[in-house]
């Protein structure tokens, strides 16, 4: 056994409002730079569409995550290593900037300065590459808010494949819709590290997040390819790939990151979770895709035994870590109750941002009788969003794991309700989804009240302890590139350009 | 022999190689930042593709025979048999076979750089100016097979040979005596070639020095610790 230890996340989609506030503030601290303005290392998404990069599911076409070869090993996707050295004059598995969009602003200076005339000035959109005029705006980050564009486009989302009728979900009556807030998934067994030529992608031992080393990537952009969330972004201006950095500055502060700070709906949790390293090849490379799930909840370890406690400290995992993990909202969400599942298991990447599934409408029909009930719950067959669908998304499609989630969230509003409006201990609802009433105040505790402190559980680096603090007196901190040199001195003599500086061509006044 | 001559073949080899070899090392040691391959295969994908793998499929293949073929002394094709006659009209076919794949995978590079606006917009002007230079220099080679077409003796290419491995010997005095008589266009091809070693540390040539043939042995997964315990 080879413990260590991971900060995941959890996000409840059952509150996620699609106010994009994580994306708002994640991009003013992040991308806000040349080159990474078509970016976004957290976007949410209206759910069901083909999503930012277009199609970014549909792994047939940009072969990302993990397979198993004939011989029954894994192997990425776009190839084993020889394939992935062949393809390094041109990847073919890299989608072009306008499978993401062609970023843009517009000419609000025109509104000030525009001449005297007849109509209404406008500022009109430019392109954040080339400075020239984009004379209509064709796709965005965004483009399918809340069922934008027309069924017909959006019905290739990939989580439709095997849902009964999918046609009829074009309906008015019978659309459905849903966000998902999407980052890097700090995956256990990361494809885009396994695609680094030059190996400057990395996971940290003592947190799990996943870097790339700006200094030693060379901008072959295999990662990108190989990332099945398509979650890496090459940066067109420095030629390197970069990616969510799970805001490490603030974590290692005991912070959480930037999206689950600005989260208005409260619906991100952050938390340790302590798993056996040594279990991860085994458990990526299962034969059936929906064993991968179970197979992922097997290697996380109860940071309550005392056995598991033991070895962490012997590998060296500080007891602030072991503690934090003993009351992290990650691990109860994901393994005692169970309603927390990971992001397209079948990619086979072993991801540690979770996502509780989302209740929809039904309560309605319940009432009107037209809604059949399975004991004290109703029949999630009637759920507006098709159960498939929902299980294509976080379970590789096995169902089960989604009903027994979208079960006990119902069984817990159930229980409240006949507690808090009749005065009674509805334990038969309980019984049904096998929760203990405990459980269940738990439960209500971390998921409708969630509270900052028991959202965000997570242990400061001992930094402090671990480097010299007096060598770091009067250094860089934080920066970008070559740090406090930048080697930027008017004239560069290795070519790159001077940072920041934008190439948008004046806008011409006429009369 | 001319003052050019011996500034040309006796001197700047040097100058160049020592640019290359300093410049590399101190932007490698400065600057890391800046050493990358500077890809834009993200503005702009189909013409990238078309372009670039022959391009680097012909210079590769290039390199090597030039490398293999000036720096392998006389004596040795000797031993194994090879006539100076028979070794130019290798050299010859063989570089006139992947100069063209080159040149081909070139001019759809240079087109796309100059003409595709987002791929012009983000070029420098190092950039825009390497492709005219090895343009240049490929042209240069690719005409020398016509030269070389007029004395199928091999003589010339000896001549060539013999200032390559003076050169790389340190007898420069030597590598400028071989260089009388060549033709100008072997000539100007050396100059160039030259001063490509030149740009070198200054262009986004060094992803060369890059090549991650340690990939094929690294495990997958890389796991870094941020303190070390």
């Amino acid at each position: 056994m080879k413990v260590r230890a991971q900060i995941g996340m959890v996000l409840n989609l059952d509150k996620c409002i699609g106010c994009h506030t994580c994306s708002i503030t994640c991009k003013n601290v992040w991308t806000s730079r040349e080159g990474v303005e078509y970016a976004w290392f957290n976007n949410v998404e209206t759910k069901p569409g083909i999503g930012f990069p277009k199609e970014w599911e549909n792994q047939q076409k940009w072969h990302g995550g993990w397979t198993k070869n004939a011989s029954g090993e894994l192997e990425l996707k776009i190839g084993g290593k020889r394939r992935v050295l062949a393809n390094i004059f041109a990847n073919p598995d890299l989608p072009e900037i306008d499978d993401y969009y062609e970023p843009f602003d517009f000419d609000y200076q025109h509104l000030h300065n525009a001449p005297d005339s007849k109509h209404q000035p406008v500022a009109r959109p430019r392109s954040l590459i080339s400075g020239q005029r984009m004379e209509k705006i064709e796709w965005g980050p965004n483009w399918e808010e809340i069922l934008g564009t027309e069924f017909e486009k959006r019905k290739k989302d990939q989580n439709f494949n095997d849902v009964v009728q999918k046609d009829i979900y074009g309906q008015f009556e019978k659309t459905f819709m849903m966000y998902l807030p999407r980052l890097c998934e700090h995956c256990l067994n990361p494809a885009c590290v396994a695609a680094c030529p030059s190996g400057a992608v990395y996971k940290r031992e003592e947190d799990g997040i996943v870097l790339i080393d700006q200094d030693k990537c060379r901008g072959w952009r295999m990662c990108v390819s190989a990332c099945p969330y398509k979650k890496i972004y090459y940066n067109w201006k420095t030629g390197k790939s970069e990616k969510c950095t799970f805001c490490f500055p603030r974590i290692e502060a005991g912070q959480p990151t930037v999206c689950s700070e600005t989260c208005v709906g409260r619906i991100r949790y952050l938390g340790v979770l302590l798993y056996d390293a040594d279990k991860i090849a085994a458990a990526a490379s299962v034969a059936n895709e929906q064993d991968l799930y179970q197979a992922q909840l097997d290697i996380f370890l109860n940071p309550n035994d005392p056995k598991v406690i033991a070895a962490a400290r012997a590998e060296g995992i500080p007891d602030n870590w072991i503690n934090a993990a003993q009351n992290s909202p990650v691990y109860m969400m994901a393994m005692d109750w169970k309603v927390a599942l990971p992001l397209h298991p079948e990619y086979r990447t072993l991801p540690m941002v979770w996502y509780v599934p989302p209740l929809s409408p039904i309560q309605s029909a319940v009432q009107a009788g037209h809604v059949g009930m399975n004991g004290e719950i109703p029949d999630l067959k009637s759920l507006r969003i098709p159960l498939k669908y929902l299980a294509n998304l976080l379970t590789a499609g096995d169902e089960k794991p989604v009903v027994r989630a979208l079960e006990r969230m119902i069984a817990m509003r159930a229980f409240k309700r006949a507690q808090q409006v009749d005065g009674v201990e509805d334990l038969a609802v309980l019984q049904q989804v096998g929760l203990t009433a405990h459980q269940v105040e738990e439960m209500y505790r971390y998921m409708a009240l969630a509270n900052y402190e028991d959202r965000f559980v997570i242990p400061t680096s001992h930094r402090a302890y671990a480097e010299n603090a007096y060598d770091l007196k009067s250094s860089c901190g934080f920066s970008f590139g070559n740090g406090c040199g930048d080697g930027n001195n008017g004239v560069n003599l290795f070519g790159s350009k001077a940072k920041g500086v934008r190439q948008v061509i004046p806008v011409e006044l006429k009369d | 022999m001319s003052y050019f001559d011996h500034l040309a073949f006796g001197i700047y080899p040097y100058i160049a190689f020592a640019v290359m070899l300093i410049g590399s090392w101190i932007r490698y040691d400065r600057e890391q930042y800046s050493w990358k391959t500077s890809s834009s295969q993200l503005l702009e994908k189909k013409e990238l593709r078309r372009g670039s793998i022959p391009f680097h499929i012909g210079i590769l293949a290039i390199l090597g025979g030039h490398a293999v073929g000036l720096l392998t002394p006389a004596e040795v094709w000797h031993v194994l048999g090879i006539s100076a006659a028979f070794k130019q009209m290798i050299a010859m076919g063989v570089g006139g076979f992947f100069g063209l794949i080159c040149l081909y995978g070139l001019v759809i590079l240079l087109k796309r750089r100059l003409t595709n606006p987002r791929v012009r917009a983000s070029s420098n002007p190092m950039d825009i100016a390497l492709l005219w230079l090895l343009l240049a220099q490929l042209l240069l080679g690719l005409t020398s097979i016509f030269v070389s077409a007029g004395h199928m003796d091999g003589s010339e290419m000896l001549k060539l040979m013999a200032w390559a491995q003076n050169t790389v010997t340190f007898d420069s005095a030597e590598a400028v005596a071989a260089m009388q008589g060549v033709h100008w266009i072997f000539k100007a091809h050396i100059v160039l070639g030259m001063t490509l070693f030149v740009v070198f540390p200054f262009s986004r040539l060094v992803h060369m020095l890059s090549v991650p043939l340690q990939y094929i042995r690294r495990p997958h997964q890389i796991v870094r610790q941020r303190f070390v315990r």
